[in-house]
């Protein structure tokens, strides 16, 4: 009897078995119909009615009425999706790059790794506003790097990257890459942990160099895991808005913002809710397609 | 001397490897790693103490030194500008969210990796799905949701949110460990005499530990760093949290330097010492729990 209820997938009392897994996965199940699935829904719902709570005399059902404003009389949906875009793909880019060759060295053997590990790794625990009022005292005039430098004749006193239209766009991807670049590391350091040491040495003894075993044995062994922190920091760096929000506000005149910011801005200042809700549906419709659309053409989990 | 030391088991078998003209390819020389490795370090590091000196030098001083040691910002920013109060509230929301997302994604975990059910490949997807929700967007129907059942100004709305948007990646990355643990170990107490319960405290838990370690230090962090639900759902000013009232230092025209580096330090300690206590499990963590789970 012992051995019929010790196997997990045979049980004595199938109608008692049969419900624990659902009593189990129950709270998880509440929680995201109500708070994830459910919202989700009613944005979608909201995206169809006129919902502005300081013209409640307007509310009604609109039909597609919100989708036609915002695709043909709304330029600035279209700056911040572009800017969107370009912030997505800048800083994506930027913080693989970077993630990958830090992840590459802190994996060599060499004395101090352990504490240069938690050192490199440590802003991914930083949060955005944080990283703002930190970027905010580098970047000032009177208290930034600029005019440390300035006071040894390096450079010109005054230089104020945030506000200027010019520089601000790198002096935000500056300050994001320094708490983005080791979510990367961290992961691909823990893929290149995995390579069976084994590969490497039949390389070296085939006399292949350290530039053809990282392109034939490191890169195809991180190809996964690339294409997923990869995706998964796009819609992370798509969504989040505590840095730019923080740090630039969106401005100089709507040059950082991006398409959750202009959502923001919209449901909050102009409690333009249905309008906002379409902005969402928006949002969320571009991710989703993007997101399949990106695992399609990456073969993401094929043989490399 | 020392790097050598490091690098034997490298080196190990030196004759088999056939030397070129460039010398030995399988050796990463010191300088190929400290130079990228030093200039990172600066990048890192240099921020961090901006921050350090600008909170504990005296107002006033220009020196790159925190020189003489000050506490005055922090007495500021602690008793008047009442970051007191919104570090226990962080707290209290840090805490209670780690609680409800660790046990929640406990029993799910435990379902997704011990039992099959039906549903199971709808759930893993849903979770999966939910992944690409827009956090930032959701806030208009939360927002509605919370002002339903009255909990606008409060904290339990952060709680919740932070859980909720918490809870899938915890519970895959839960039920990879308990796949990881033998069956035939809860089996072994089974046969000794235990419940499913029971022996699921006495010999699935305690082999846990990392993964609970892991999960709970990522729900801490989150929900201690989360602005804009905080931003949104809060008003009250004695019930802002330290993000948001890290933000009200950071007033656009007259900043308060010394303030607003003090804010960031109370903002940081907490993450910082969670940070030190699991970043060597975040490695393990990751590859045990997110790849193969």
């Amino acid at each position: 009897m012992a051995i019929t209820t010790a196997n997990p997938r045979i049980r004595r009392r199938p109608g008692r078995a049969a419900r624990t897994p659902y009593l189990l996965i129950a709270p998880a199940v509440v929680a995201m119909l109500g708070f994830l699935v459910y919202p989700m829904a009613s944005v979608i719902y909201y995206s169809l009615q006129n919902y502005n709570v300081t013209k409640p005399w307007d509310n009604g059902f609109a039909g597609l009425d919100n989708f036609r404003r915002l695709l043909f009389e709304d330029p600035l949906f279209w700056q911040s999706l572009g800017f969107s875009v370009k912030w997505v793909g800048v800083e994506v880019f930027l913080q693989l790059i970077f993630g990958l060759a830090l992840a590459l060295i802190v994996n060599e053997s060499f004395i101090g790794r352990g504490l240069s590990r938690a050192l490199v790794f440590s802003p991914w625990a930083v949060s955005g506003v944080l990283t703002t009022g930190i970027w905010v005292l580098l970047y000032n005039p009177t208290t930034g790097v600029s005019r440390y430098l300035a006071d040894l004749g390096i450079m010109q006193y005054g230089a104020a990257p945030l506000a200027n239209s010019g520089t601000v766009f790198w002096a935000a991807v500056l300050a994001e890459l320094w708490r983005g670049v080791p979510f990367f590391a961290i992961l691909l350091l823990a893929d290149l942990q995995s390579i069976s040491k084994e590969l490497y040495e039949a390389a070296s003894v085939d006399g292949a160099s350290r530039r053809r075993r990282f392109f034939h044995i490191t890169l195809p062994h991180l190809k996964d895991a690339i294409i997923l922190s990869t995706l998964l920091r796009c819609v992370w760096e798509f969504n989040n808005v505590d840095l730019l929000y923080t740090l630039t506000g969106g401005g100089p005149a709507h040059a950082t913002t991006t398409l959750p910011l202009y959502v923001a801005a919209k449901a909050v200042q102009s409690h333009d809710f249905g309008y906002g809700s379409a902005l969402t549906t928006a949002a969320f419709l571009i991710l989703t397609f993007f997101s399949i659309a990106y695992l399609r053409m990456s073969k993401f989990g094929a043989k490399a | 001397m020392t790097l050598q030391t490091a690098e034997r088991p490298r080196l190990s078998t030196p004759a088999r490897i056939p030397r070129t003209g460039r010398g030995e390819k399988n050796k990463v020389s010191r300088w190929q790693i400290w130079v990228p490795l030093g200039l990172y370090l600066v990048f890192t590091l240099v921020p961090f103490y901006w921050m350090l000196v600008f909170a504990f030098r005296p107002r006033g001083s220009s020196s790159l030194l925190p020189w003489p040691i000050t506490f005055d910002n922090f007495a500021v920013v602690w008793n008047d500008l009442g970051f007191a109060i919104f570090f226990q509230n962080s707290l209290m929301v840090g805490v209670a969210s780690l609680f409800m997302t660790t046990v929640i994604a406990l029993a799910g975990g435990y379902a997704l990796a011990r039992y099959d059910f039906r549903g199971k490949k709808l759930f893993m997807m849903g979770m999966l799905c939910t992944q690409f929700i827009p956090g930032a967007m959701m806030l208009i129907p939360l927002f509605e949701i919370f002002r339903t059942f009255g909990l606008v100004n409060s904290l339990w709305s952060l709680v919740i949110a932070e859980t909720v948007f918490q809870l899938p990646l915890s519970l895959i990355l839960i039920s990879g460990f308990i796949r990881n643990v033998p069956v035939e170990l809860e089996q072994a107490a089974w046969v000794d005499g235990c419940g499913r319960l029971r022996g699921f405290f006495a010999v699935v838990l305690p082999l846990l530990r990392p993964a609970l370690v892991a999960v709970g230090s990522f729900a801490f962090i989150h929900s201690w760093n989360n602005f804009l639900f905080a931003l949104m759902f809060v008003s009250d000013q004695e019930k802002f949290t330290v993000p948001v009232g890290l933000s009200y230092t950071l007033g656009e025209f007259s900043v308060d330097f010394g303030a607003l580096a003090a804010g960031g330090v109370v903002a940081a300690v907490p993450v910082v010492l969670v940070f030190a206590f699991i970043q060597r499990y975040l490695v393990q963590g990751m590859s045990a729990g997110a790849v193969k789970g």
